[in-house]
């Protein structure tokens, strides 16, 4: 049965393929590990499967070969209100169908703890409330989820996966629909989550957020070639070449110390 | 939290039920005089000494199970929708709309030409509901379309298609006691209603109620859709499943007794979110007792406000579709 080999806190991918249904393998033999404190940002070009990634992480799918290890376990033996505790995903829309409160939303991230007769009761909300204090948006507990704007439905999300109490948090796209204020509010949420214990892997289109996140970066070039190494390490002009099919340039500004990604004059 | 608006609000509901209950156990054809039921009540609890043996049976063999069963059918009706429209994670949905009351229709018609017992009625009533509620649900998926209007029409072609059925059934059905049986079923009446229709719904009602009862607050989450209730670690299959049986098995239930009564298990749903919120574990309950309540004043009207008895569907159209245009103007997103 479930043999742990390790206690570390880490997602380790090893091998990883996977195929919808027998169709063009989308994922080929990945490996990387995420460990606990970590970002990971993972880039790519649309379609290239940057959220099948993300899904095989959390046991949404699973990989046609290969093996996904959680602290040591293979996550295909552990059932999912075990994952749940541990790895927390964050998708990239979220489509509400009826109004729920802001708080009953995040309430249920607690789910998985939760007994399947259970329902949440004082000390429940009282955690959801927490989550939502550490993000700075319990003024809007009460609102409707779904008349709240894109910025504050991306922090919901992520409050609810706070009170999901997990180690590991997959964002898909986070800042995606994001203003640019609301873009950098999220990207210092998801450091300070970093610098709590929270091992991070978002996707992003944006190559500087990689930059400005200073963490590990996954990168697919358009060939599905896998990349994987500290971003100093790996993100140069020609990979993101690689990936874009268009020029970037990686380069230090003075004015806000530190390097940054940006594109070239248009002429 | 708004608990105590929902304690309120559950309170009031209830002692409007009781209220209801008594004024509908009043009034009818042979005696409108609530004195006469207190009186009859009494002597059959042993407070009081001589009682009327006519109305003694009118009250406890004619009106009491009659507004029973109403009640039951209401709160079933009421309480499937409100759960169809939570699992599909789409408001606009009801039992009629999914085709389970068709299907439903068609079981039930099909035991009551083969001459079965009520039970076994309620039992190819479920079958047929479950079958239909299973062809909605799965032909968005063949389109690979999730979009709210899909399942709408994919309802709609199911219904259709059941409702095409118990018409070929009611064609060559003989017509002097099969068919009239059928029909008389179908328009949705209570007037035949005895003490063994109470037993045989009520183990259902309570057994599934308990059920989704338990289960309210899964329902919020898997209106999240698939992927986020996944990541919640919740077993969707298992707990969809439970839910979509126990829904129909309600649904199933009420029409193998009334036959299809439209508009409720649309209407109470919206009516309940409106008093209380989109909380399902308080939806649930007040649902419940709404549609009970709603279905209570709908056949004390059918049996009292004409000499005819005015078939059900009749009265919860009237009713029930200028109110649902009403509940749509107030909550414009859902059609957005």
């Amino acid at each position: 049965m479930l043999r742990k080999t390790q206690t570390s806190l880490q997602l380790k991918i090893e091998q990883v393929s996977f195929s919808y249904n027998g169709s063009e393998e989308i994922l080929k033999s990945i490996s990387f590990t995420v460990n606990s404190g970590q970002i990971i940002c993972i880039l790519g070009p649309n379609g290239i499967g940057k959220t099948t990634l993300l899904t095989c992480l959390a046991k949404l799918n699973s990989p046609t070969s290969g093996k996904i290890l959680l602290n040591g376990e293979d996550m295909s033996l552990i059932e999912h209100r075990t994952i749940a505790r541990n790895v927390g995903y964050v998708p990239q829309t979220i489509a509400p169908s009826f109004d729920y409160s802001v708080l009953e939303y995040v309430v249920t991230g607690l789910a998985p703890w939760l007994g399947i007769f259970e329902k949440p009761k004082e000390e429940h909300y009282q955690q959801a409330l927490q989550a939502l204090q550490k993000i700075g948006i319990e003024h809007i507990k009460d609102k409707p989820y779904t008349r709240i704007s894109a910025g504050e439905l991306q922090m919901v999300s992520i409050a609810r996966v706070l009170a999901q109490k997990v180690q590991f948090v997959l964002m898909d796209e986070p800042t995606s629909h994001l203003d640019f204020g609301n873009q950098l509010k999220v990207l210092n949420i998801i450091k300070e989550m970093a610098k709590e214990g929270y091992g991070i892997v978002l996707t992003t289109h944006n190559p500087d957020q990689v930059l400005l996140l200073e963490g590990k970066v996954a990168v697919f070039d358009r060939e599905r070639q896998f990349h994987f190494g500290n971003w100093s390490d790996i993100l140069n002009d020609k990979l993101l070449k690689s990936i874009y099919g268009v020029t970037l340039k990686i380069c230090e500004v003075e004015q806000v110390s530190r390097k940054v990604c940006i594109a070239p004059r248009i002429e | 939290m708004d608990n105590t608006k929902f304690r309120r609000l559950f309170t009031i509901l209830i002692v409007l039920l009781i209220i209801t209950f008594f004024i509908s156990l009043s009034i009818g054809r042979y005696s409108n005089d609530p004195l006469d039921v207190l009186n009859t009540l009494f002597s059959r609890a042993g407070w009081k000494e001589g009682s009327n043996p006519i109305m003694d049976n009118i009250v406890f063999y004619v009106r009491m199970p009659r507004i029973i069963v109403s009640m039951l059918v209401g709160a079933m009706l009421s309480l499937s929708g409100a759960v169809y429209q939570g699992v599909f994670k789409n408001p606009l949905i009801s039992p009629d709309l999914l085709g389970v009351s068709s299907g439903a229709s068609v079981g039930a018609a099909l035991a009551i030409m083969l001459g079965a017992s009520l039970a076994q009625r309620q039992i190819t009533a479920f079958l047929g509901g479950l079958l239909a509620v299973s062809i909605t649900a799965f032909i968005p998926k063949l389109f690979k379309n999730r979009n709210n209007m899909m399942l709408v029409l994919s309802g709609i072609i199911v219904s259709g298609f059941f409702c095409s059925l118990l018409s070929i059934m009611k064609f060559v059905a003989e017509e002097q006691t099969e068919l009239a049986s059928i029909v008389f079923w179908q328009m949705g009446s209570m007037a035949k209603v005895l003490g063994k229709e109470i037993v045989a719904i009520t183990p259902v009602f309570i057994i599934c109620t308990t059920v989704l009862l338990l289960l309210s607050w899964r329902i919020n989450i898997l209106s999240f859709g698939d992927l986020e209730a996944k990541s919640l670690g919740m077993n969707i299959t298992q707990i969809r499943g439970i839910i979509i049986v126990c829904a129909s098995l309600l649904t199933a239930s009420s029409v193998s007794i009334s036959g299809t009564i439209g508009w409720i298990g649309l209407v109470i749903p919206h009516l309940g979110r409106l008093a209380i919120g989109t909380d399902n574990t308080k939806v649930v309950p007040i649902t419940v007792v709404m549609g009970a309540l709603f279905m209570l004043v709908i056949d004390t009207l059918a049996r009292t406000v004409s000499t005819a008895e005015i078939p059900l569907s009749i009265l919860t159209g009237f009713v029930g579709a200028p109110l649902f245009a009403y509940l749509l103007y107030k909550q414009k997103t859902l059609v957005e």
